[in-house]
């Protein structure tokens, strides 16, 4: 049976050699994560089993990391969301639009891959594995989302905006793990929307993506606290500070709107790829700027 | 790479087997336990024809490895009829010609059943949000969303007369 099983699956496309573990506490796992050689953590999966398949990132020990409890926490508390580092997309876009929280992350989480994808991938892999068109960065960016790592020798906290390094690389150092993420509860007078472009109607990598969250005073109408954050149009995730600033204490109407929209442009620096050309992306980036900062309009009315 | 030893549970029926540490879910199902009605389509999360649910979530099982099921409850679509007696999900396919070739029929049956018992009534547009990730080449889905609806009919009429005995 077990010779027969192995003469079958050397016809397949043959990851290569690793090994496995899956610690239960996250001491024996960030002990296994800083043994020698390449050591990679899973959450979900759904990303690292395609690279190393194709290549893209090898690994001498896959490191599985849904059995240790921290990292499956998933609650609002005092100061806002904590969201564990193996914890679905599935389970927060179902946390965040049940409890009516934080709609942009609410939006994202339901963007990643399909069902089957979502029922699996991390929100923590989706940040971990940092690609310049992950969805789910941009909402946390205009959450204001702070990384909390954990590594043998202590831990960071590290504001998600300083936790890319490049397509495909964090800050994270040997042996340090994405914790958990921890978004300070917003405002009643807040509202967040992310949008992104694809040729399809779902299913697809964002051709760009934008993510706005605007806290407006109700008395005279005034933006108190502006977050532009925008996908797919620079080697890491963006914010749009120039846009964020001008936004911050002025009345948003329909020029400010378009105003806002020039300078969000001016924040994206896209390449031209097989998904879009730089003219098109800095095109979409005004046009999903507009229309989240209507959406978040639309909220707080 | 190494091998170790999981206990898992197949389509209700208990295994306790040594799996090698690169195997992908799908090939351990498939070459392993010889289940093969689940497909290997893409190998990357597109095409879904590998669709199983573990703990009852739907979920890709060639980006998920063996090792990882170790102590999880797993469903193929061998599972899902009980001697033979096909499940309304299955039936309403069959009778509304929900497939041609039979490919991706697996994974759409597990992704089906999957949906409809998260939201026994989705709309036409929440089954083809929810399906997207399911690919067939042949029908162009149309038959497919009336098969799921028909399906969501199907199994609400169950409901209905398990509700009305005694």
């Amino acid at each position: 049976m077990t010779g027969e099983a192995t003469q079958t699956l050397e016809m397949h496309e043959r990851m290569p050699n690793f090994d496995y573990e899956a610690p239960t506490t996250l001491k024996a796992a960030l002990e296994l994560l800083a043994r020698p050689g390449e050591v990679r953590p899973l959450a979900g999966g759904t990303d690292i089993i395609d690279q190393l398949k194709n290549n893209r990132r090898n690994a001498d020990l896959v490191v599985d990391m849904k059995r240790v409890p921290e990292l499956l926490k998933l609650e609002m508390n005092g100061v806002g969301l904590r969201i564990g580092s193996a914890v679905s997309c599935s389970a927060v876009h179902k946390f965040t639009s049940t409890h009516g929280i934080f709609p942009a992350l609410s939006e994202a989480s339901e963007l990643v891959g399909s069902v089957h994808i979502q029922n699996r991938a991390s929100i923590g892999g989706n940040v971990c594995n940092a690609a310049p068109s992950a969805d789910t960065i941009p909402a946390l960016l205009i959450h204001e989302a702070v990384a909390h790592t954990a590594s043998a020798s202590g831990g960071r906290e590290i504001p998600l905006i300083d936790f890319f390094a490049g397509p495909g690389q964090t800050v994270l150092e040997k042996g340090e793990i994405l914790k958990e993420l921890l978004l300070p509860s917003p405002s009643k007078q807040t509202a967040s929307a992310y949008l992104r472009f694809i040729p399809r109607n779902e299913m697809d990598i964002a051709v760009a993506g934008v993510g706005s969250l605007i806290e407006v005073d109700p008395a005279n109408g005034i933006v108190t606290r502006a977050r532009i954050a925008l996908a797919s149009v620079a080697p890491t995730p963006v914010r749009a500070y120039a846009a964020e600033e001008l936004l911050e204490g002025a009345v948003i109407d329909a020029a400010t709107i378009d105003k806002i929209a020039d300078l969000a442009v001016e924040a994206a620096v896209p390449i031209t790829d097989v998904r879009g050309s730089a003219e098109y992306r800095k095109e979409l980036i005004r046009v999903l700027t507009k229309r989240t900062l209507n959406i978040c309009l639309e909220r707080l009315a | 790479m190494s091998k170790k030893q999981i206990k898992t549970t197949v389509n209700g029926v208990e295994h306790e087997i040594l799996v090698d540490s690169t195997w992908t879910l799908l090939e351990t199902l498939r070459d392993q336990l010889k289940l093969t009605g689940t497909k290997e389509g893409c190998s990357n999360g597109n095409c879904g024809a590998c669709t199983v649910m573990i703990d009852g979530v739907s979920s890709c099982s060639c980006l998920v490895l063996a090792s990882e099921i170790d102590g999880r409850e797993v469903t193929t679509v061998e599972g899902l009829a009980d001697h033979g007696h096909l499940t309304p999900v299955q039936d309403a396919f069959v009778d509304n010609s929900g497939l041609q070739c039979g490919f991706c029929t697996p994974g759409f049956m597990i992704a089906t059943t999957a949906l409809l018992n998260e939201n026994p009534h989705p709309s036409e547009n929440e089954i083809r949000l929810k399906l997207a990730g399911n690919l067939c080449r042949c029908t162009g889905y149309d038959k497919i969303v009336r098969s799921v609806q028909d399906a969501a009919e199907r199994l609400s009429n169950q409901q209905d007369v398990v509700e009305r005995l005694p």
